[in-house]
């Protein structure tokens, strides 16, 4: 049986060198906005997804990144949470670009906290049962990638970056939102 | 010759002020030794100050729970107030009407933006059961629980809320309170 393609992707597969960004802040405007679909053959998309990976790796506790984090106003993310504790199954790193939900269920709260919005973290209810599709970058390959738990949260939490949407925006309640005790 | 036991009362205490470990283990102490009841209490730190409020019932009266409490605020370290309460007043709604709702807003800090979001919950007759408003740098961070009547406009609020959101350059975000009946 063959590898699914999302777990068999690469960042080398791009070709091109990821640079690292500076991650933008809330209350930053591009955090709040829609961010634009995207040609995922494009150069510029190439381009952007190898810095998305490359700003993600050198960022310590990064599981994911969106493009608007980055100040693009795009529909695109990587995510990697193979290294994280709480992670059940994954697949590895990988970029999707116009990604979204088409399949989820089994709602879980629990803590998250984001790169853009460092000193705070919020407990949110999320999909811990998901089914996401997307486009792969450089070539363009629609994928439907099938993940739970920790992963699931990953991905719901960057599509929600690239719908303009924080993690604040889904606090469980007026007492959900916490100031960072501990940064990684 | 019998005595009848003092009526309950019902007291809201306040103590606010400068933040050391064990304030809360003092207050309640005290109140244990009245032989108070705490009913209900909330307690947090706000920008780094203590911020308690608790109302408890028992056979005293307000003036004598003042009393106990007031080696509390001795050095002047602490405010402490202590209100009687009407439970006449405090029922909570009926349930099964209207609706529950979150809300949340985020932008740059400024002034004006609590009062003018919330004035539009007003507006429709919302009442904000619980809130929370953080400042985290430059970013203000308001998230609210709100009931709202069963004859309210939800999505007409929404869009006030929207316009309101969009005058003050901030990001506000309402959502259905979801309850999983387990």
């Amino acid at each position: 049986m063959s590898e699914h393609p999302v777990a068999a992707w690469s960042e080398d597969d791009l070709g091109v060198e990821g640079r690292v960004l500076d991650v933008v802040r809330a209350p930053a405007q591009v955090l709040s906005t829609v961010g634009e679909r995207v040609d995922p053959c494009s150069t510029e998309s190439v381009q952007l997804a190898a810095d998305l990976v490359a700003t993600m790796r050198v960022s310590p506790g990064c599981v994911g990144l969106a493009a608007p984090q980055v100040g693009v106003s795009a529909q695109m993310f990587c995510v990697d949470v193979s290294e994280h504790p709480k992670t059940r199954g994954h697949h590895g790193t990988f970029v999707l670009c116009n990604a979204e939900v088409v399949a989820s269920s089994r709602n879980e709260k629990a803590r998250e906290g984001c790169m853009s919005v460092p000193d705070l973290t919020g407990d949110v209810k999320r999909a811990s049962r998901l089914t996401v599709r997307g486009q792969l970058p450089g070539s363009g390959l629609e994928v439907e990638v099938e993940t739970s738990a920790f992963e699931a949260r990953a991905l719901q939490h960057e599509i929600d970056h690239c719908q303009g949407l924080l993690f604040v925006d889904r606090a469980a309640g007026a007492h959900a939102i916490y100031a960072r005790k501990t940064y990684l | 010759m019998s005595t009848d036991p003092a009526p309950t009362s019902l007291h809201a205490v306040t103590v606010l002020g400068h933040d050391r470990p064990g304030i809360i283990a003092e207050t309640t102490g005290r109140l244990a030794e009245l032989g108070l009841n705490i009913e209900d209490s909330t307690m947090t730190l706000l920008r780094g100050h203590f911020a308690m409020t608790l109302v408890c019932s028992g056979p005293v009266g307000g003036a004598e729970v003042e009393q106990a409490l007031a080696p509390l605020a001795a050095d002047g370290a602490l405010t402490v107030t202590v209100r009687d309460v009407d439970d006449a007043h405090a029922e909570p709604a009926p349930a099964g009407r209207g609706t529950s709702w979150l809300l949340t807003v985020h932008g740059g800090d400024r002034a004006g933006i609590v009062s003018a979001i919330v004035g539009r919950v007003a507006m429709v007759g919302g009442n904000i059961t619980d809130l929370t408003t953080r400042l985290s740098g430059d970013l203000y961070l308001l998230v609210a629980e709100i009931d709202l009547p069963a004859d309210a406009d939800a999505e007409g609020l929404e869009q006030a809320i929207d316009e309101a959101a969009a005058g003050l350059g901030v990001r506000a975000t309402l959502r259905a309170a979801e309850a999983d009946e387990l």
